[in-house]
């Protein structure tokens, strides 16, 4: 039986397929277990890093150097896809990890933007949100961090997916917002829609999120992450 | 050759309210803590600090003496969010101006070239520009007439940074895999002050020379200040102290000035930190002596060990 935390790693593990020898950048700990199935298995040319200063193989052995100022010159490059993090989103994929409530003044103070205004005019940036909620989808974002479809400027900006523990979304629409393109085995379509806090686009006939190989099963249990912290980020229900 | 060597005292009495202090190393990682916990020894305040936010943010703001930060984020890294900087923030007690990291590398470089500003592919679109209407445009004067971000340069009165070595003459050596961006923030300064772990005579003949990180020239002052970075990393010389950070993140500002950052120079702060790591061993060997006695005294009772 595959549980739903394995149906996030595949649905983040897709984000990086056919995306050649550019580096994956997970931010959490489902996307980190994605990045590494995509490599093992479909992706083989992604680079990775230690999370520190280092591009490393899928053993841990160094094979590059990438301290902060390389890793900046990397995002503006584009040879890299990141998979960020999202306090807020919206229909068009603004994303806000800088505060909540009136900037000038927060009712809750998060990161900040980071380098959330680069990364989304620069190389493509996917979302992974393990808690899916009309908190987090919301109508309007407080803080435009990362930029969405709508307010996108440049030749580079590019929203691959955003994943939930709930389903899969994407911006394949001819006004570019956000579209259910697959529910996670045991989640309703109705379900997704009442903890959005928009009107997602896409009709009723939703397809499933994909169905993992034995071998990708395998490579998860006991190759990727044999102590099952990814049941701690995203729980059975 | 100038000898210029120093005492943190030394280089906060060259510092003065109302400057703009750039603070190197990157969230919780090999801050120039030693340095900004003498400044919070002085009286010195409205500063603008421009840094990759970590706990040098979060005490300096604490402790009321940032009129504006210029920075893309503060974190202590293990803790995502820093709690005193958070706090600051969500009573208005700073002013902000909020930039996403490239851009704020590109500041520092087009300070450091002495060049007004330097065009970025980033901020446009976002609330960046919102929040810093001060921010201008420039237009590609080439046939893709792209329209990009003019970051303006980071120029700053005065940079603490804190490597693993130096020499007396002020070349800063880095041991650990990051540079961060310790180099800029020197030559982004009129004046530059440098705290080390140690200091040395020479860097001798095996010296790696890409470690070399900070030249002289853009140095005015060395301090040495063994686990001067503390309670942040300074790898490969110690990591962050986790439990300390804990402590710190945990703590009311007032209890945790009051213990460890209200004696009379570093010194204090290392023997307040090196007591409490003790208290803290000695309660852990109580708590298991306690453990094994209580689990003598349950045996054979499984209901009492749940």
């Amino acid at each position: 039986m595959t549980s739903r935390a394995e149906y996030c790693v595949i649905a983040c593990a897709e984000a990086w397929r056919d995306n050649g020898e550019v580096l994956a950048s997970p931010m959490g700990l489902i996307p980190s277990f994605g990045a590494r199935l995509a490599k093992r298995t479909f992706s083989p040319d992604l680079l990775l890093t230690d999370g520190e200063a280092l591009l490393v193989g899928l053993d841990g052995e160094p094979e590059g150097w990438l301290p902060y100022r390389r890793h900046l010159t990397m995002v503006t490059g584009g040879r890299r896809h990141v998979m960020m993090g999202a306090s807020q989103i919206d229909r068009h994929g603004n994303q806000n990890i800088s505060c909540i409530g009136d900037w000038e003044r927060p009712a809750r103070q998060l990161l900040g933007v980071r380098g959330a205004p680069a990364n989304t005019l620069n190389n493509p940036v996917s979302y992974w949100i393990p808690k899916h909620s009309a908190r987090v989808f919301v109508e309007r974002v407080d803080m435009v961090s990362g930029v969405g479809y709508d307010r996108a400027v440049g030749p580079y900006h590019r929203l691959p997916r955003v994943v939930s523990d709930l389903g899969v979304f994407d911006f394949e629409t001819p006004d570019r917002t956000m579209r259910l393109a697959s529910v996670h085995p045991g989640v309703t379509v109705d379900e997704v829609r009442a903890a959005t806090g928009f009107a997602l686009a896409g009709g009723d006939e939703v397809p499933s999120t994909r169905e993992p190989t034995a071998e990708e099963l395998r490579l998860i249990r006991e190759v990727i992450d044999p102590k099952g912290l990814r049941e701690r980020e995203v729980p059975a229900r | 050759m100038t000898d210029k060597t120093m005492s943190p005292e030394d280089v906060v009495g060259r510092l003065r309210s109302g400057m703009t202090i750039g603070i190197g190393g990157w969230g919780s990682r090999r801050k120039p803590m030693a340095l900004i916990r003498a400044l919070l020894r002085s009286e010195i305040t409205d500063l603008t600090v421009i840094a990759y936010g970590g706990p040098d943010v979060g005490v300096l703001a604490a402790a009321g003496r940032i009129r504006r930060l210029v920075a893309p984020f503060a974190t202590l890294d293990s803790i995502p969010l820093e709690p005193h900087f958070r706090a600051a923030r969500e009573r208005g007690a700073l002013e902000l101006t909020e930039l996403d990291e490239a851009m704020f590398m590109w500041g520092l470089h087009a300070a450091v070239n002495r060049l007004p500003f330097l065009p970025v592919r980033a901020g446009l679109g976002s609330d960046v520009m919102r929040v810093n209407p001060e921010l201008r445009t420039v237009t590609s004067p080439y046939e893709d007439s792209e329209e990009f971000v003019a970051v303006p340069a980071l120029r700053m009165d005065a940079a603490l940074v804190h490597v693993n070595r130096a020499d007396r003459l002020g070349n800063g050596q880095y041991l650990g895999p990051d540079p961060y961006f310790d180099d800029l923030f020197c030559e982004a300064a009129d004046t530059a002050y440098v705290s080390c772990e140690r200091i040395v005579d020479s860097f001798g003949p095996d010296v790696v020379p890409q470690t070399l990180l900070v030249s002289r020239h853009s140095v005015t002052g060395v301090v040495e200040t063994p686990n001067g970075a503390h309670f942040t990393s300074c790898v490969p010389d110690y990591g962050r102290d986790e439990p300390f950070q804990k402590l710190y993140a945990t703590t009311p500002w007032p209890e945790f000035a009051g213990r460890f950052l209200s004696g009379k120079g570093e010194d204090d702060y290392q023997a307040a930190v090196r007591t409490w790591h003790a208290e803290r061993a000695e309660e852990a060997e109580h708590a298991a002596q306690a453990g094994t006695a209580a689990k003598a005294a349950t045996a054979g009772n499984t209901e009492a060990q749940k």
